[in-house]
């Protein structure tokens, strides 16, 4: 968030252009959590297709209610020891005014903490991708929740809270490179060294199921980011905005094609995963440090992040965790990369007067940004494990092995995202009983796909009967 | 009466078909199917991590024939069949006891 623009003497008037711009900016935002959700779904196997949908889309319903209930008030309220924040009002959103304008801007508070909701949805959203296959739905329900409150909000405050100690230090996260994308990274690196790997990890193909489905998430992010980014100066009025957008768009294509450049010198082919990660790494690193760089700063620190992310991806298996949809890789590693080169790429130009490494600003930015990066990154990755232990001891983390080889959506969500039964002219019908999920046995894969059938055909026959 | 079946490449479905009638063939049957020979498949790379796929797409036609035609058969569906490539597939008969036309009854070459 920029800091507060104060026109002396004249108080602030609600702006009609702003108020819309910022609603059509969350509602890019909200778009970004379902595009995740494909981005995800397509990367994982059939078989657990609908709980990697899921993961992302029960955010928008736990986070929200939360954020309303009392997460705006700790992210935004009244600063209390430069930690999180408490402002009663906020509470349930239940004392303010249809016409209250957020602290010395032109937009009613509804409109800046509904823009902020949708950040606080898909922060948490963004660690299920290193989840994938095995984590119980319920675990990962209560997860959410508490991540939220006891590290999203509180992490929010610190960064764009007034009074937050990252804030008030000056460290640059435009829109959410150290509070949204380290954040999520190093929460989902933590979890995943509580909650261990996917049965047959390293040994198995883990191939994804649908590209395509990877390429409509990617472009519904790449698309909705335009409001998460060109939003975050909360208004129009004096063109930062606008070189968010174009920094935003530069970056991700540069950040795509060294992507595809390092995969095609390195592995021979450029991929289309590869064209859909290396967007979502420009995207990630541009975040922070797009209000504050030139548009060929900007085009720099996307080739930058797009290969430091590209060759990142590969670490889980060397080290020999199972981050399964590379959101360290991508999240963590582009979140950093933007964070620090905010430190070289500030012109002093646009959101911050702070000029980085490049522009003759010294080093002060670039160890203010490694500080915010620091306590971020170290905070949430221990914050994060704890709540997986605590989970994982309480409850239980994760399916059981049978229940991850059959496939966690029967399981989970009792149903199947596709239906192959028509492919070679369909079965007899089979009314025998449906069994009970995971009674299979080491036999789990056949028997699931048996057992949806089974389900499938059950209830086609109920429809006759009826 | 002998049975050739051919596992050859998809994309030369259609010449063979096209040779077969041109020999006299009246029926056939295709499959999908897949499988490997020498070539052993092929990689795909996503994100970096590399993954074999041993088995590729492959189409099986069956051919009944009468025993004096076989050879030839053979020899019409090869040359359909080769692109000079790897995984071209391969061709072989097996002699067939009996034979039925199920609609009308009849037996053994005048079933075909």
């Amino acid at each position: 968030m920029p800091p507060g623009i104060t026109i002396a003497a004249d108080a602030p008037e609600l702006s009609a252009a702003n108020t819309g711009f910022m609603l059509i900016c969350s509602a890019l935002v909200m778009l970004m959590t379902p595009g995740l959700a494909f981005f995800y779904g397509g990367m994982v196997r059939v078989k657990s297709t609908l709980n990697m949908l899921m993961m992302s889309f029960i955010s928008l319903g736990i986070v929200t209610i939360l954020w309303v209930l009392y997460g705006f008030s700790v992210a935004f309220g009244t600063d209390h020891g430069s930690l999180f924040g408490w402002e009663g009002d906020y509470v349930g959103l239940s004392g303010l005014g249809i016409n209250q304008l957020w602290d010395g801007y032109t937009i009613p508070v509804y409109v800046f903490a509904v823009f902020q909701l949708m950040f606080a949805v898909i922060t948490p959203a963004l660690i299920s991708g290193a989840l994938a296959d095995r984590v119980k739905f319920t675990a990962w329900a209560l997860f959410i929740a508490l991540w939220a409150t006891i590290v999203y909000f509180p992490v929010a405050h610190w960064v764009w809270g007034t009074g937050g100690w990252a804030f008030e230090l000056g460290v640059i996260d435009f829109a959410g490179g150290t509070a949204v994308h380290i954040n999520a990274g190093a929460a989902a690196l933590g979890v995943i060294l509580v909650i261990g790997k996917r049965v047959g990890f390293k040994k198995d193909p883990m191939r994804p199921h649908s590209l395509p489905l990877v390429m409509l998430g990617a472009a519904l992010l790449w698309f909705g980011w335009f409001g998460f980014n060109a939003g975050s100066w909360l208004g129009n009025d004096d063109g930062v905005g606008a070189l968010m957008f174009v920094n935003t768009q530069v970056a991700t294509a540069a950040a795509m094609l060294a992507w595809l450049l390092y995969e095609k010198l390195r592995h021979g082919a450029c991929t289309t995963l590869g064209a859909a990660s290396g967007a979502v790494a420009g995207l990630v690193a541009i975040t922070p440090s797009g209000g504050s760089c030139s548009p060929l700063g900007a085009i720099a620190i996307g080739a930058i992040a797009g290969v430091l992310c590209a060759m990142a991806v590969g670490l889980k298996f060397r080290f020999g965790y199972d981050d399964s949809l590379d959101v360290v890789g991508v999240h963590l590693v582009g979140g950093i990369a933007g964070s620090i080169l905010v430190g070289f790429f500030a012109t002093g130009g646009g959101q911050s007067k702070a000029q980085g490494l490049f522009y003759g600003g010294g080093l002060d930015q670039l160890w203010k940004q490694l500080a915010g990066v620091g306590a971020v990154l170290a905070y949430s990755l221990i914050a994060s494990a704890v709540l997986a232990l605590l989970i994982d001891k309480t409850i239980g983390m994760r399916v059981s092995e049978d229940d991850e080889v059959a496939g966690i959506d029967q399981v989970e969500h009792a149903e199947t995202a596709y239906d192959f039964s028509g492919a070679g002219g369909g079965r007899a019908p089979r009314t025998a009983a449906v069994p009970a999920p995971g009674a299979d046995g080491a036999d789990g894969a056949d028997g699931a796909d048996g057992g949806a059938q089974d389900t499938a055909q059950v209830q086609r026959n109920k429809k006759v009967d009826a | 009466m002998k049975l050739i079946t051919a596992v050859v490449k998809p994309h030369r479905l259609d010449e063979i078909k096209e040779a077969l009638q041109a020999f006299g063939v009246h029926g056939l049957t295709v499959t999908e199917a897949s499988g490997y020979g020498r070539q052993r498949g092929h990689t795909e790379v996503y994100r970096g991590a590399e993954y074999t796929v041993d088995l590729v797409p492959k189409i099986r036609i069956e051919v009944l024939v009468d025993d004096d035609d076989a050879e030839q058969l053979i020899e019409v569906v090869v040359k359909a069949a080769r692109t000079g490539k790897i995984g071209d597939g391969k061709v072989w008969s097996v002699p067939v006891d009996t034979a039925v036309r199920v609609r009308t009854g009849e037996r053994g070459p005048d079933a075909l």
